[in-house]
């Protein structure tokens, strides 16, 4: 059970945590909505929930929680470029089949 | 697979909803386009890396448009279909630009002049419009997706019909303006001064032709321009033609060719941009004819060769706090814009000046943007934050209370804003000399189920019959939805304001709740509008009553006169209880026992009025 960023996605984390002055670290999660099921949320922390799970990677925290993690389990968060677009990528290995544009999910 | 970016808390966009939104700085010389990202706001580049874009456009005899550098290249060999610096003639006339030497042919029209290109006559917002397509297209492809708006900065100086045609060039490329941006209030929320404390700043816009300066008063978290002022033709451009000269100088050349003039301008800002950091620098070319070109420069060589340049900064400054009536001293900060500004001697200049080091760890080619972009993304609702609640829409009515407690609205829920409404009122009472402006919001019919936002006192009204004063009451609301109302009596003029910010405090779910209970009641409010005005009128009438008879009781019997007193103790008797039918019956019935009293005194009033008089003089 466990979630990670890749170096170059920890790297982005941390300076976008430093930049905006304040935050605990990055909420990686589902919610259902979308085309295809299931969506990711990716948010910066401000206070960490009761249930919250944690992990760490690179030094910088990931904070998810019980209801998401099944969906998301060994997921590593990338950063990568694609032409001009440069963001975050969950390479969730549960994933069975994704809408077009990868944001929404089955398992 | 999409890429995602870091959201606020709680504020992940659904699938396909992503709130993409941009700032973009529409600058004379250059042009560029800025987004928040994962929080943090940056500018976008193009496929070079690039983030600035020159802001020149080119047609072509294939009826290609380039935009930016590659336009920038035609400049030369097609001068007359290659247009720079657009944003001069933006919404402006012929008699405007005046006697400006350009390349171009113009054709006036009214409104706007317009420009005769290869690709016809172009106006130019079209051409500002080519602009902002290229910003869009890299914007889109830079954040992957549509944009939903953009905030699009323009010059504190500029009139409305500057800005409407900034609005109109960005429609035309497909943008929705979710606003237009100050520049300077754009570099100043960039460096966050708007979350700061209160105070005065001054923002020095040194661009590459020109100079801008503008004196901002930040209260309340909203930027007011207090003076502007600048020199038009005035900019980096003409440091780089000063060190022009001096090569041509110190080497003994005449008229250069055109190719060699080129070469010897760009060594000329390789040098200038070289001593922003080093002591010195070389200037070394090899001309067309073979002639080699090997200069030492020194930094201090440099300032004293355009010390008249920076000095010529300084008296737009100056005029701009006179005209703001302030001296160096009153301002709190000073924001470095443009990239003209790097020149270390410009910045100890404006030290000087105010004695105070200027705010400078932006990039001042990129400060514009990114204050525009972090405005856009507020906008577009991608922050969370409760206190810049900037509303583009009024959620609830807002009004002010009226006898018998009720709301009168005067900006109903739903205006856009900036707006301003006025309403004129008047008083109630023979001699009243003052008037209680109590200012609620919400959308009920009485006081007591609205929010109280405010309450002042208008003074001063001079003594008058009931109903003749005329005040006027103006509720205006700005661009940050901050409420002001100002009651003005207008014969003598005499004046009260307040400010408040009517969203402070309240969340999204209040509203909604005020909204709801607004429905639900909609037939309990109706029932207590009808209430409250029935008394109204009962009181009224009353009033004018108990004067009369106390000043004219005399003119009919003491039967008629206990006959009205019957029926006004009646009415008083069931004004005091909640049957508003019955109150108007009961008014309705004094005023018939009364009708004959009222006819008599009107006759009383005009024997009075004409006794003594000629006939012949009415």
């Amino acid at each position: 059970m466990a979630l990670t960023l890749s170096e170059s996605a920890a790297k982005h984390v941390a300076n976008f945590l430093a930049k905006r002055g304040k935050g605990l670290g990055v909420r990686l999660a589902v919610k259902t909505a979308g085309c295809s099921g299931m969506s990711y949320k990716l948010e910066f922390v401000d206070e960490q929930a009761e249930n919250d799970l944690v992990f760490e990677s690179f030094g910088v925290k990931i904070f998810t929680d019980a209801k998401s993690l099944p969906y998301i389990d060994g997921t590593e968060l990338d950063y990568t470029k694609e032409g001009l677009n440069e963001g975050f990528k969950f390479n969730n290995p549960n994933v069975k089949n994704e809408c077009g544009c990868g944001e929404s999910f089955h398992v | 697979m999409a890429l995602l970016q870091i959201s606020e808390p709680g504020l992940s966009a659904a699938p396909h909803q992503h709130r993409l939104a941009v700032g973009i700085d529409l600058g004379t010389t250059n042009s560029l386009v800025a987004s928040v990202k994962s929080g943090s706001a940056s500018c976008l580049r193009d496929e070079d890396g690039k983030s600035l874009l020159p802001s020149v456009v080119h047609y072509g005899r294939d009826g290609e448009i380039l935009v930016g550098r590659s336009a920038q290249t035609r400049q030369n060999d097609d001068p007359a279909n290659t247009i720079v610096s657009v944003k001069r003639f933006m919404g402006r006339g012929l008699v405007d630009i005046g006697e400006l030497a350009t390349p171009y042919r113009f054709v006036d029209e009214p409104g706007m002049l317009k420009l005769v290109t290869r690709a016809g006559v172009k106006s130019p917002v079209e051409v500002s419009a080519d602009i902002l397509k290229t910003l869009k297209t890299r914007a889109e492809a830079s954040l992957g997706g549509e944009l939903v708006g953009a905030v699009i900065t323009v010059p504190a100086y500029f009139d409305d019909a500057q800005r409407q045609a900034t609005k109109d060039a960005a429609r035309l490329a497909g943008l929705n303006v979710l606003r237009l941006l100050n520049e300077p209030t754009a570099a100043a929320i960039a460096y966050g001064l708007d979350n700061g404390a209160e105070g005065t700043f001054v923002v020095y816009d040194l661009g590459g032709g020109t100079f801008d300066v503008s004196v901002l008063e930040l209260s309340r978290g909203v930027f007011e321009v207090r003076a502007t002022s600048g020199d038009a033709q005035l900019g980096g451009d003409d440091f780089d033609h000063r060190l022009y000269c001096w090569v041509l100088e110190q080497a003994g050349l005449m008229t250069p060719s055109a190719q060699d003039q080129r070469l010897l301008l760009t060594r000329a800002r390789e040098a200038k941009e070289a001593l922003t950091e080093h002591d010195s620098t070389r200037i070394t070319a090899v001309l067309s004819d073979g002639q080699v070109i090997d200069q030492e420069l020194t930094a201090h060589d440099f300032q004293q060769l355009t010390a008249h340049l920076v000095q010529k900064t300084l008296l737009p400054v100056k005029k701009a706090l006179r005209d703001a009536k302030l001296t160096a001293a009153d301002i709190k900060g000073v924001v470095l814009v443009g990239g003209a500004t790097r020149m270390p001697h410009v910045r100890r200049a404006v030290a000087e000046l105010f004695g105070q080091e200027p705010l400078t760890n932006l990039d001042p080619d990129k400060v514009v943007a990114l204050g525009a972009a972090m405005q856009a993304n507020v906008l577009a609702g991608n922050k969370g934050d409760d206190d810049w609640l900037l509303l583009d829409v009024i959620p609830l009515s807002l009004g002010l209370e009226t006898m018998g407690g009720l709301v009168e609205k005067v900006i109903p829920r739903n205006s856009t804003i900036p707006t301003a409404r006025a309403q004129e009122f008047t008083t109630f009472k023979d001699g009243q000399t003052a008037m209680a402006i109590h200012v609620l919001q919400g959308e009920r019919e009485l006081v007591a189920d609205c929010r109280s936002l405010a309450r002042f006192e208008l003074r001063g009204i001079p003594a008058m019959v009931a109903g003749a004063a005329r005040i006027r009451v103006t509720f205006q609301v700005d661009a940050d939805g901050l409420l002001s109302v100002a009651a003005r009596e207008m014969s003598t003029g005499v004046e009260a304001s307040i400010t408040v910010k009517p969203s402070y405090g309240l969340a999204d779910n209040d509203i909604a709740r005020m909204l709801q209970d607004s429905m639900a009641h909609a037939q309990d409010d109706m029932q207590a509008r009808k209430l409250g005005e029935a008394r109204v009128e009962a009181e009224s009438l009353l009033n004018a009553l108990d004067v009369a008879l106390t000043s004219d009781g005399d003119l009919i019997s003491a039967e008629e006169q206990s006959a009205i007193r019957t029926s006004m103790d009646n009415l008083r008797h069931l004004s005091a209880q909640d049957n508003a039918d019955a109150i108007r019956i009961a008014a309705e019935a004094l005023n018939q026992a009364s009708s004959d009293f009222a006819a008599r005194r009107m006759d009383a009033a005009v024997r009075r009025g004409l006794a003594g008089q000629n006939i012949a003089e009415l």
